[in-house]
């Protein structure tokens, strides 16, 4: 599949009273057409982060993009989302990159109706009139689940569920016809039994509409039914790029073969929340100069501690940024 | 939300009534009303006499059924100073304090809603300074005394609006200014914090990331929620105005209900002061509940009850 979205060496701070935050410290994957990405990896990780950053959504200051390229694919054409102006960038979102973001509930504007909440985003983008927009928002309110869209057009969002209100995110998403959805944690909100048909709505929805999405999530539980490639991320870098299924019969980063191993099993009643690594994750006020994971690695020998490695080619279609050969069970050689 | 009026209203009745049974002791606290609202030297006669006339002589309870019949058709017995019906000329004075009290709240409204707005818009810009240091003055300045310099200033030495009274059309704007100055503070302080706090929710995120302008996405999404805290301050801010008005409207000679207020304290005249009393009171209830209302036409999580 060809690729839709290429992110190179993105570094994005925060210059904060405390200190500059190192949040994203050149992260760097690419996104193909229509296939869903999952980014894993603890709390402040840079997950979130990342997908705000390329879309200029980081409040700024205290903000700053240092460095990176984000290019927008459209056929052989590309465009570079972090040069372009504000006006450039309105137009790609909620047109060509929808998002989804983690709490329904405090995502929706209380004091509008949800259906002039999806319409907005249609006469923004696609031009329509007042009564075309009505018309195709209660036809996207169909499309995402919600019995008798008709009627709750005009409802506000306190009179949805979370899972219902989730709905109505995934319809403004949607609304324009994005070639990306952006998800971030949509799931995390919601009861067991309403993550799972949110999960299946996106399924559908992506049968249906052929976008590609980028699904942020804790839970790598939710990963496997879902995804088709992951893409762990570690302190702002990212450790391991691999295919889900390879991912998960062979970790390459020791961070990852960690957060398999905090996966719950399904009979355990345990939060999901991947908490169970030895060791916190490295204190981003600090530039490091050696792997940020080699305190907690059982596996870091003297070259951990020297040089911060880079994500390298390690297999079909999968990357890894670790010294450290599991496979072969001693230092990688490069 | 019926419910929830049929109980405001009830809550209401209730305070009405507390009101009335408040103002019925007041004058009886001392035990001898008749004391309290004649002169020192008049003679013992004349108090007994008086007594008779007023009806100090029955029992408590049957003064009280009397008083609070009376109160609730607006009878509260002849002023003792004007020998005429207390309740009618208190609403001959509520033009000039309604007058007042409106001119003062659209002073508030016009300069302090938009200042707050610039200021959360651009916190620590010069616009956002003004606005604060408005603020600051508007709730720590004594009104008497801005008062009195308004007039040495802008009545005596430059002579641009009159300093008493209220026979020019020019005349209201010194009392009122004065009047809503502390409510523009107000105004400001709340209209900025809440911009900067919903500016910064979720749902606003969510507006950014469909592309909405930011212009579109201030006016509809930001103010919209601003206005929600605004609604409940502004109807209290305008009850306190109408009912508050006693040093203003004497220092300015402004012939309203407040005005009447310090006369008839300084008369002893005490139907008249407990009729200004409980129509007050009635206003700002009445207020109170208009208040609700507005509040529920523009937050729709009140209107369908959640
Ligand atoms: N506005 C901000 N100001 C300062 N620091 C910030 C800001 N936003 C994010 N950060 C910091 O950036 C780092 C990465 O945050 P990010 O939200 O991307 O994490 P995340 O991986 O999405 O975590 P979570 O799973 O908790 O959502 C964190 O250390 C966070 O404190
Ligand atoms: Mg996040």
């Amino acid at each position: 599949m060809p690729t839709i979205l290429e992110v190179n060496n993105l570094v994005t701070r925060f210059y904060t009273l405390d200190g500059v935050v190192h949040a994203v410290n050149g992260v760097s994957f690419h996104l193909e057409e229509g296939e869903t990405l999952a980014i894993v990896g603890e709390s402040g990780s840079g997950k979130s982060v990342t997908m705000m950053s390329i879309l200029g959504l980081i409040p700024s200051p205290p903000g700053k993009i240092e460095s990176g390229e984000a290019y927008l694919y459209d056929g052989y054409e590309r465009r570079d989302l972090l040069k372009m102006s504000d006006a450039e960038l309105r137009e790609i979102r909620g047109g060509q990159i929808g998002f989804v973001f983690q709490d329904p509930i405090s995502s929706l504007n209380p004091v509008l109706t949800i259906g002039e909440q999806i319409a907005e985003s249609l006469v923004r983008h696609l031009g329509l009139s007042r009564e075309e927009a009505r018309d195709r928002t209660i036809e996207l309110l169909d499309l995402v689940g919600i019995p008798d869209p008709k009627a709750r057009y005009r409802n506000y969002p306190h009179q949805f569920s979370g899972g219902m209100r989730q709905r109505v995110m995934i319809a403004i998403a949607i609304a324009c016809g994005p070639k990306i959805v952006i998800a971030d944690e949509p799931t995390t909100a919601l009861d067991v039994t309403i993550q799972a048909q949110i999960v299946e709505l996106f399924l559908r929805l992506q049968k249906e509409l052929g976008m590609a999405i980028i699904w942020i999530t804790h839970d790598l539980a939710v990963v496997s039914g879902l995804a088709d490639r992951v893409l762990v991320m570690y302190g702002g870098r990212v450790a391991e790029v691999a295919p889900v299924d390879d991912l998960y019969e062979q970790p390459r980063h020791p961070y990852t073969v960690g957060l398999l191993g905090a996966l719950p099993r399904l009979d355990s009643r345990e939060s999901r929340r991947l908490v169970s690594i030895q060791g916190a994750p490295p204190d981003l006020l600090i530039p490091l100069k050696h792997c940020p994971f080699a305190w907690r690695c059982e596996y870091a020998f003297d070259r951990c501690w020297e040089e911060i490695p880079t994500l390298q080619p390690a297999g079909l279609n999968r990357k890894v940024a670790c010294f450290y050969d599991l496979e072969r069970g001693k230092p990688r050689h490069d | 939300m019926y419910r929830y009026f049929l109980a405001k209203i009830g809550q209401s009745v209730l305070l009405l009534f507390g009101v009335i049974v408040l103002v019925f002791f007041m004058v009886r606290l001392t035990g001898d009303p008749a004391s309290l609202m004649m002169s020192r030297n008049a003679s013992p006669e004349q108090m007994e006499a008086f007594r008779e006339r007023m009806g100090f002589n029955r029992p408590v309870y049957v003064q009280f059924a009397d008083f609070f019949t009376g109160a609730l058709v607006g009878d509260f017995g002849n002023s003792l100073h004007f020998k005429s019906p207390a309740l009618p000329l208190v609403l001959e004075r509520l033009p000039a304090t309604v007058q007042l009290a409106v001119v003062g709240l659209l002073i508030a409204m016009f300069i302090g809603i938009p200042l707050g707005l610039l200021g959360g818009f651009q916190p620590g810009s010069a616009i956002d300074s003004i606005g604060r240091g408005l603020a600051l003055l508007g709730q720590s300045i004594p009104n008497f005394w801005l008062a009195l310099i308004m007039i040495l200033f802008f009545a005596v030495r430059l002579g641009w609006f009159p300093s008493f009274g209220r026979d020019r059309w020019d005349s209201v704007i010194m009392p009122a200014f004065v009047l809503g100055l502390p409510t523009l503070g107000q105004l400001v302080r709340l209209t900025r914090s809440a911009v900067l706090e919903i500016r910064s929710a979720d749902f606003i995120r969510t507006a950014y990331s469909k592309g909405l302008e930011p212009r579109v996405i201030y006016a509809k999404h930001v103010f919209r929620n601003v206005a929600i805290p605004l609604v409940s301050v502004i109807g209290v801010q305008f009850g306190y105005m109408l009912g508050g008005s006693i040093y203003i409207e004497s220092i300015f000679a402004w012939p309203g209900m407040g005005q009447l207020l310090e006369q008839a304290i300084g008369w002893r005249d005490f139907p008249l002061v407990q009729a200004i009393a409980v129509f007050t009171s009635v206003v700002v209830l009445a207020l109170n509940i208009f208040t609700d209302l507005a509040y529920a036409i523009i937050d729709p999580r009140i209107r369908y009850g959640s």
